[in-house]
C-alpha cells in the first residue's frame, strides 16, 4: 500500500498454512526492491530527479498457534528508502506493526484432495512518529488499518491452489503541514484514506519440507486521485498494483524447526505506484511451548499434514 | 436468530464508525456568518491603490424603494426564499462567512492546482507556459511563488479598490438592504445598516472574476460559476436585489480593468527572460570570480522567473527595489561560506524528527499554495474572529499581499544579482529534507516573504505580533535545517522582508482605515 511498493510474499497471513497449538514460529525477513519508473496516473514515466528509488526492509515476524485451527500472527518492519539521483534526503525508520488472527473453520475432504477455508482479521498501527508527507521516500502512509480476508485452499496430492480477497479499511492519516490540495483545497492536516481491496491467487507445489509457488496479486485502491503531471505523489492517491511473485520455502532437515524462505516479485501493472522489482529472503524457527514435549516432525507446514 | 441480529448491528456500527472517521473537515468549513463590529460606513474615503478617485467609474442613481420595478425585485427575493433548497441554503451559509475570505480560499486552491513545474521536452529543454495558449501543455500558469505572490496582490488590491468605490456609492445613495425595506424578507445573514446599493458581493464577484481571466485563464468558466453562486447567495439571503447586484458586478468588472492594464505593463510578462539572459547570469558571476548558481534539476532547468526582480512593485518604485537589495553574500571561496556550508551539512547529515517536521510544515513547495498562500491562510484565520467589514478584510489582505509581492520582487532581484549557489551545490553530500527550489540561494524566499508578512500582520493585528515574528523565524529556520539555505540567506532574508513590510505599515497608517 505504499508508493514504493515492497511486499514479502512469504508472510503466513497470506497462505493456507497453520501452526499447531502452542507452537511459535518466528523469523526475520529481508527484502530489497527498486524502481526507476512509476505510473503518474496511468502514464509510465521515469524521473531524472530521483533516478532509482530503492527500498530495504527487515521484518520481524511471528506466528503462534493458539489452537490447531486458530493462529495469531504479527509483523514489524524496519524500512529504508533512498533515491539514486537528485538531492532528496533518504528516509528510514520503524514502520507499522501489524497483527492477524487466522481461523480455519472448515477443513474437509473434497474429491481426492482437501478443501479448507480461512477467515482472517487484521489490524495495523504505526509504531513510530515517522514522516508521511515525503513520498516517494516516506517509509509509510501512517494510517491505521483494519482488514478482513477470506482465503480458500484446495490441495490435491502435492499440488495446491489458494485464492484470497482482502478488504482493508484505512483510517485517516495526518500530514506534517496543515493544508493540502487533492482535487480541492483542504485546510487541515488530516487526510481521508480510501480503502483498499486485494485479490490474490497462488499455486504450486506444497509438501512437508518444500513449498514452491507462483503468486499473482491485484491491489486496488477504492477511490483516491491520480498524480497530476509532474506533481508529487500523495498519500491518498489511487494506488493500484498488479504484482507477480515466486516464492520458495524449504525446511532444513538437519535442524528441526528451521525453514528458509526466498522469492522475487515484480509489479506488472499499476497506477500511481513504482514499477518495482524485488527479492526477499529469510528464515523461520519454531519454538515449542506445548507442555508435553512430544516430537513434532513437520511442525511448520500445511495443516493438512498435521492431522 | 438473535445472535445474527446482534452481529448485523455490530457490522453496521463498525462500518458507520469507519465512514465517520474518514470525513475531513477544513478549519473554515462551518464558520458563523460574518457579523461586522463596524460597517465602516466612511470607507468610501479610504485611500485607494490605483483608482484616482472612488467615483472614477460612475454608478447610476438607483430607483426609489417605492418604485414599482424595485418592488418587483423585492418580490423576486420573497419568491426565492419560499422555496430554498438545501444546496441554496448551504450556499448562503458558505458565502455568509465573508466574500473576501472565500475568494481568497478559492485563489489559494487555484495556486495549489497550478503550482507544477513543466515536464521537460524530449531534447532536455523545458516548455514555457503561454498565456496565449493556456490549455496546451504546459498549462498556463505555472503558479510558482513569485507568480502566486503577484496574483494574490493584484486580486486583493483590485478587490480593495473596488470595495472602496462600492462603499462610496453605498453611502452616497444609501439604499437600505431588502430585509430592512420589506419586513417579509428574511435576513438569512446578520442584519446590518449597511446600504445595499451596489452589492458588495457582486462587486467582489465581478472584480475577482475579471482579474482571474488574466491570471488563471483556463479557469474562467469555473470562476464564473462561483461568481454566480456568490451573487445568488446575496439575493437569496435577503441582502441584495437584482439591481444591487447588476450595479455591483458592473462596477467590479470596470475597476478590474485598471488593474489588468497595470498588470500587462508591469514587466511580469518578461520575467522568464531569454536564453541570452540565462547565460549572462552565469558568465557575469563567473567573471567576478564567484562560483555561479547551477540548476540541480535534471535535466538542468533555467532558473525560475529570473527577471521577476524587475516587476514594478506596488508599495515603492523600482529605484527603491534596487536600494532594498542587500549587500553581497559571503564570497563563495571565503571561510565564512565554508563555515556556513558546514553548518547546513551538520543539520542535514542526521536530521532530527522535529526539524523534519518543521521543514515539511513550512515547505510550501510544488503543488501547494506557496509561502505567500501560507501567509494568507495564517492571516485569514486570524481575521475571522475579528468581525471585520468586507472592505476592512479587503484592505488588510491587500496590504499583506502587496507586501508579499514586493518582497518577492526584492528577493528575486537579489537572487539574480548575486546568483549564489545552493548549499547542496557547494557540498553535494548535503541532502535536502524537502524539494530544492530551482533558483539561486541568496536570499531565502521563505524568509523574505515571512519577514514582510510578519511585519504588516503585526501592525494589523498587534496582539499576535510576537506570534507572527516567531512564525517567520520558524519558516526561515526550516530552510536552514532543511538544507536549502545558508544562515546568511535566512537572516538577511528576514531583514529585507521586514523592510518591505514596513512600507505597507507606512501606507496602512495613512490610508484612513484605522
Amino acid at each position: 500500500m505504499l508508493f514504493s511498493f515492497t511486499s514479502s510474499f512469504a508472510q503466513t497471513d497470506q497462505d493456507a498454512i497453520m501452526m499447531n497449538k502452542n507452537l511459535f514460529c518466528t523469523g526475520l525477513n529481508y527484502s530489497h526492491s527498486s524502481w526507476n519508473k512509476y505510473w503518474e496516473g496511468t502514464n509510465l514515466r521515469d524521473n531524472l530527479n530521483i533516478g532509482t528509488i530503492s527500498t530495504n526492509q527487515i521484518s520481524v515476524m511471528g506466528n503462534y498457534g493458539i489452537k490447531d485451527n486458530l493462529n495469531l500472527l504479527f509483523n514489524a518492519p524496519f524500512i529504508s528508502n533512498k533515491a539514486s539521483r537528485g538531492v532528496l534526503h533518504p528516509a528510514s525508520g520503524i514502520q507499522d506493526f501489524s497483527a492477524w488472527i487466522k481461523w480455519m473453520p472448515i477443513e474437509t475432504s473434497l474429491k481426492n484432495g482437501t478443501f479448507s477455508l480461512y477467515l482472517l482479521g487484521g489490524a495495523s498501527v504505526p509504531m513510530t512518529d515517522y514522516i508521511v508527507d515525503y513520498l516517494p521516500l516516506s517509509i509509510g502512509l501512517k494510517s491505521s488499518t483494519v482488514s478482513g480476508r477470506l482465503l480458500l485452499d484446495y490441495q490435491l496430492g502435492k499440488f495446491f491452489i489458494t485464492g484470497s480477497e482482502t478488504y482493508t479499511l484505512r483510517g485517516n492519516t495526518k500530514l506534517e503541514r496543515n493544508s493540502y490540495y487533492t482535487t480541492s483545497l483542504f485546510l487541515t492536516n488530516e487526510v481521508s484514506m480510501p480503502d483498499v481491496n486485494t485479490i490474490s491467487l497462488r499455486t504450486g507445489y506444497r509438501s512437508s519440507g518444500l513449498i514452491a509457488e507462483a503468486i499473482i496479486t491485484d491491489m486496488k485502491t477504492l477511490g483516491g486521485f491520480d498524480i497530476t503531471k509532474n506533481n508529487m505523489p500523495f498519500p491518498s492517491n489511487k494506488m493500484n498494483a498488479t504484482t507477480i511473485a515466486a516464492n520458495i520455502k524449504y525446511e532444513i532437515q538437519k535442524v528441526s524447526g528451521l525453514a528458509l524462505v526466498g522469492g522475487a516479485s515484480h509489479v506488472i501493472a499499476g497506477r500511481n505506484v513504482g514499477q518495482s522489482t524485488g527479492f526477499y529472503g529469510g528464515f523461520f524457527y519454531i519454538l515449542d511451548f506445548s507442555k508435553k514435549k512430544e516430537k513434532k516432525t513437520t511442525s511448520d507446514n500445511s495443516s493438512t499434514q498435521n492431522k | 436468530m438473535k445472535k445474527n441480529t446482534i452481529k448485523i448491528y455490530l457490522v453496521i456500527a463498525i462500518l458507520t464508525l469507519a465512514y465517520c472517521s474518514k470525513k475531513i473537515t477544513s478549519r473554515t468549513d462551518n464558520l458563523p456568518a460574518l457579523n461586522p463590529a463596524s460597517i465602516d460606513i466612511t470607507a468610501g474615503a479610504w485611500k485607494t491603490i490605483l483608482l484616482k478617485r472612488p467615483d472614477t467609474f460612475a454608478v447610476a442613481t438607483p430607483l426609489l424603494v417605492t418604485n414599482v420595478n424595485y418592488i418587483a425585485e423585492l418580490n423576486e427575493i420573497k419568491g426565492l426564499q419560499k422555496n430554498l433548497s438545501k444546496e441554496q441554503d448551504e450556499n448562503i451559509k458558505y458565502w455568509a462567512a465573508g466574500g473576501v475570505l472565500r475568494w481568497n480560499e478559492i485563489m489559494r486552491a487555484l495556486v495549489a492546482k497550478y503550482n507544477l513545474p513543466p515536464y521537460q521536452n524530449p531534447d532536455g529543454t523545458y516548455p514555457i507556459p503561454s498565456s496565449a495558449n493556456p490549455f496546451a501543455y504546459p498549462l498556463f500558469p505555472f503558479a510558482n511563488p513569485p507568480y502566486a505572490a503577484r496574483a494574490y496582490a493584484y486580486i486583493t488590491a483590485a478587490q480593495y479598490d473596488a470595495l472602496v468605490a462600492c462603499w462610496y456609492y453605498k453611502k452616497l445613495y444609501n439604499r437600505p438592504a431588502p430585509y430592512i425595506t420589506d419586513v417579509n424578507i428574511v435576513a438569512k445573514v446578520p442584519s446590518t445598516t449597511l446600504p445595499s446599493y451596489p452589492s458588495e458581493a457582486a462587486v467582489l464577484a465581478g472584480v475577482t472574476a475579471e482579474m482571474m481571466k488574466l491570471l488563471f485563464p483556463t479557469e474562467i468558466g469555473a470562476i464564473q460559476l462561483k461568481a454566480q453562486a456568490h451573487e445568488d447567495a446575496a439575493i437569496m439571503s435577503g441582502s441584495a436585489t437584482r439591481s444591487d447586484i447588476a450595479a455591483g458586478e458592473a462596477l467590479g468588472r470596470q475597476i478590474a480593468q485598471t488593474f489588468i492594464a497595470r498588470a500587462r505593463t508591469d514587466n511580469a510578462g518578461k520575467a522568464v527572460g531569454t536564453p541570452a539572459d540565462w547565460a549572462n547570469f552565469e558568465t557575469s558571476t563567473a567573471a567576478k570570480g564567484e562560483i555561479p548558481w547551477i540548476s540541480q534539476d535534471n535535466p538542468k532547468r533555467p532558473g525560475m522567473l529570473p527577471l521577476f526582480g524587475k516587476v514594478i512593485p506596488f508599495l515603492f518604485d523600482t529605484a527603491t527595489t534596487r536600494a532594498l537589495v542587500p549587500p553581497p553574500p559571503p564570497l563563495t571561496s571565503s571561510d565564512q561560506m565554508k563555515k556556513e556550508t558546514a553548518e547546513v551539512y551538520s543539520y542535514t547529515s542526521n536530521p532530527t524528527l522535529e526539524n523534519k517536521q518543521l521543514v515539511l510544515f513550512w515547505g510550501d513547495g510544488v503543488g501547494t499554495y506557496t509561502p505567500p498562500g501560507h501567509w494568507n491562510a495564517i492571516a485569514a484565520e486570524d481575521f475571522i474572529p475579528k468581525n471585520l467589514s468586507e472592505v476592512k478584510w479587503a484592505r488588510n489582505l491587500a496590504l499583506l499581499n502587496m507586501s508579499l509581492m514586493d518582497a518577492g520582487i526584492v528577493c528575486w532581484n537579489t537572487k539574480y544579482t548575486y546568483y549564489n549557489p545552493r548549499p547542496s551545490q557547494l557540498n553535494p553530500a548535503i541532502k535536502t529534507l524537502t524539494g530544492l527550489p530551482n533558483f539561486p540561494s541568496y536570499i531565502s524566499g521563505h524568509s523574505t516573504f515571512s519577514g514582510a508578512a510578519s511585519t504588516i500582520l503585526g501592525y494589523l493585528n498587534p496582539e499576535r505580533a510576537a506570534a507572527y515574528t516567531q512564525m517567520a523565524a520558524d519558516a526561515s529556520k526550516s530552510r536552514l535545517v532543511g538544507g536549502l539555505h545558508y544562515r546568511s540567506d535566512c537572516e538577511i532574508g528576514i531583514k529585507v522582508g521586514n523592510s518591505v513590510g514596513q512600507y505597507a505599515v507606512d501606507r496602512a497608517k495613512l490610508d484612513g482605515a484605522n
